[in-house]
This record gives C-alpha cells, structure tokens and sequence, in this order.
C-alpha cells in the first residue's frame, strides 16, 4: 500500500535532498528540475517501485480575464506500480504559458514517449532530452496548439 | 420506357415475361451495391452489426464489403472524418469505379456532428465529395442504414441505366494539410455555405453557464 502523501513527501525529500514538494490534496507539486531525480527515486525505492507511467498530459489554465496572473500550464503525471500493485501517485509541474519547458520523462519511463508528443502537439510544452518530440496527432506544418483555451479554430465556412 | 403495369401482368399469366433491358440491369445493379470496406469511428460498429447476422445486409445484395476502391460501388462514410482522414477518404473515392455513390452516415459524417466546433474534424464530408444519401442518427441504427441503402437502390432504378453511365463523377481535388485546416476549406463547385443565421451559432454567448443564449435576432 502506498502512503499517504505526507509521508511520501517526507520521503522524496529526505531520499532526494534540495526538492521542495508542495501539497495539494493528493498531488505532489514539483520544480521542474526535481522531476527526473524524484521520479528515478520513486522508480527505484523498494517500498514504492512506480514502474509505471500511466498518464502523461497537461492542464491549461489561462489568464483570469478580470486580471488574475499570467496563467499557467499544469503537467500531470499518475504513476503506478506494477511490481506493488498500487498507485496512483499524481505528480504536477507548474510552468509559464509563454515558454514552457520541463524535463522529458523519457529516459526514466520509456512509455512516456508518445504521450510527451502529445502533449508537446496539442499545448504546446517543450520536453528537454526528449528523443523525438514532433507533433504525433496533429500534421507537420499545424500551426499553433489546440487545446490551449485561447486557440481559435479556424471557421470552416469561410470562403476558400 | 416504363412497361405498362396491366399488360404485363396480362401477359404474365400467359408465360410470357416482359421488361426493359433498362429494368433488368437496374434490378441487378441496385441488388449487388458492393461497399468500401472502412468505417471510420462508432458508426462504423453500426455498420458491421448490418453487416452480420442479426440485420443480415445480404438481404440486400451489399453483403460483399470490398476491401479495394477499384471494386467497390459504394463508399458508406461511417463515422467521423477527420481533418486528417479526410484526404485519404477523397483519395478512396477517386479510386473507386463508375458510377460509384457514396452514403453519408450519421451526424458526424453529414456535418460535423457534436465537433463540428472543434479544430480537427470535417464538417461533414459532402465538403469534398458528392453525397446520394445522408442517414441522420448518433450512430444510425443498423435499420437506418438499410433504409438508407433502399433508398439508394431505389434511386438506382429511377434513373436508366444510361444516364448512370453518362454522369461521370471523375474525380475531385484532393485537400491539402494548411496551418489550421484543410486547403481549400470545401469545394466550391459541390459545397455552398449555409447562410441560415442558426449557423452563427458563434454570436450568441451565455453570460454564465446556467445562462441559455438567446435565440438569434430576439435581442
């Protein structure tokens, strides 16, 4: 059984030392540059074994029009255990909406590949070492990032 | 040139069987419409339920699903069509040996469906290519289909067969991959815009999500 999120941001920052975990519910918010080390610790504790990146994707929050801040892009990552039978555990990244940058997850989870390029195809967000970060859904040469709230789509209608 | 009904009959009881080369080879066309093998989405599982036993297409001679254009008489486009798909689907068409028809199956088919206001999918496929019959539903029911098809067999047998030889479809342009959409957007030649103001569904916001709009022009 896994811990409660107390206990397991206790441990990621006892076993990984200088990450700084925030919580929020069950979700573990990270620095950008703390999520390879946490997730390779997480990977290889013996209690965890979170061998398994289930769920790769991103949340899009724009400005608050009356506003709020600039808005961010939320990743979030559900990793499970394959080995343990347990899971999930929800790992989330903040980055700006101008130019979002994490660390590919790649080189830990293999698996994480194509839902990178996904999320790298419909928000937008650039994953540093990843091997082949192209658009996978959407065709080369699309312009712009869809699933981003403030995305337009172009009306069909128009004369051609 | 219609036999007439009564002296056919007439002659009927006598042994003797008469019709119109027109008739004969209408009979046969419109009894082995032989379809594409390709469903694109949820309605595509709606079409193989026709398919198979229980709603037994055969019934209608279209039990034959080829899985070449060249051999096909019939493009059902069942499902969603994809900005993405949609070039491909133009392609399959201009494949496809004369006279070929083409059904329109199910709401996404016809207009784009519940995405008809997202960024990657076709608003309807009749954009590109000339539809016989649109089937309305969400997916159409596999009776739905074969009343779509009977209604296709029966215009097969309204025109001579002639005529169906003569109107020539040839082939349409195909699409190209632009930076929000296809290029050109439809063709122009066989797609006209509706204008309707129910299209410019766009102008009227709710204020809050509880909020209905107002119909358009109340205001």
């Amino acid at each position: 059984m896994l811990p409660p999120a107390e206990e397991l941001k206790a441990a990621i920052e006892r076993g990984v030392p200088g990450t700084v975990v925030t919580l929020d519910g069950p979700a573990l918010y990270l620095e950008p540059q703390a999520l390879l080390p946490v997730c390779r610790f997480l990977k290889s504790h013996p209690e965890y074994q979170l061998d398994y990146a289930s769920n790769v994707t991103a949340v899009d929050y724009p400005p608050d029009p009356a506003g709020g801040g600039a808005g961010r892009i939320e990743m979030v990552y559900h990793l499970f255990s394959m080995a343990k039978k347990h899971g999930p555990v929800a790992i989330k990244v903040k980055l700006p909406r101008d130019n979002p940058r994490v660390p590919s997850l790649v080189p830990v989870y293999r698996g994480a590949e194509f839902q990178e390029r996904e999320v790298f195809d419909l928000y937008g967000v650039q994953f540093d070492g990843h091997p082949d970060l192209r658009r996978i859904l959407m065709w080369d040469g699309f312009q712009g990032y869809p699933m981003r709230k403030d995305y337009v789509p172009e009306n069909q209608d128009a004369p051609a | 040139m219609a036999v007439d009904e009564g002296l056919k009959g007439e002659v009927q009881k006598q042994g003797v069987y008469v019709t119109t080369w027109d008739e004969l080879v209408n009979w046969g066309r419109s009894s082995s419409i032989w379809p594409l093998q390709f469903g694109l989405a949820c309605c595509a599982i709606e079409m193989i339920s026709t398919a198979a036993s229980r709603f037994d297409i055969a019934r209608f001679g279209s039990e034959i699903f080829r899985a070449s254009p060249r051999q096909a008489d019939l493009m059902i486009v069942a499902g969603t069509v994809t900005k993405k798909m949609a070039p491909q689907v133009v392609r399959l068409y201009n494949q496809m040996a004369e006279p070929k028809y083409v059904i329109s199956m199910g709401a996404c088919a016809t207009s784009g469906g519940p995405f008809h206001k997202g960024y990657n999918v076709l608003r309807g496929i009749d954009r590109y290519i000339p539809v016989d019959v649109y089937i309305p539903g969400c997916p159409p029911t596999p009776e739905a289909l074969l009343e779509g098809l009977m209604t296709l067999q029966k215009r097969i047998k309204e025109r001579s067969m002639s005529s169906a030889v003569e109107r020539k479809q040839n082939e349409y342009e195909i699409p190209e991959f632009g930076e929000a959409g296809l290029e050109p957007r439809y063709n122009p030649n066989i797609f006209k815009p509706l204008t309707h103001p129910i299209q410019q569904f766009a102008s009227a916001k709710p204020t809050s999500p509880i909020q209905t709009p107002p119909a358009p022009g109340s205001s």
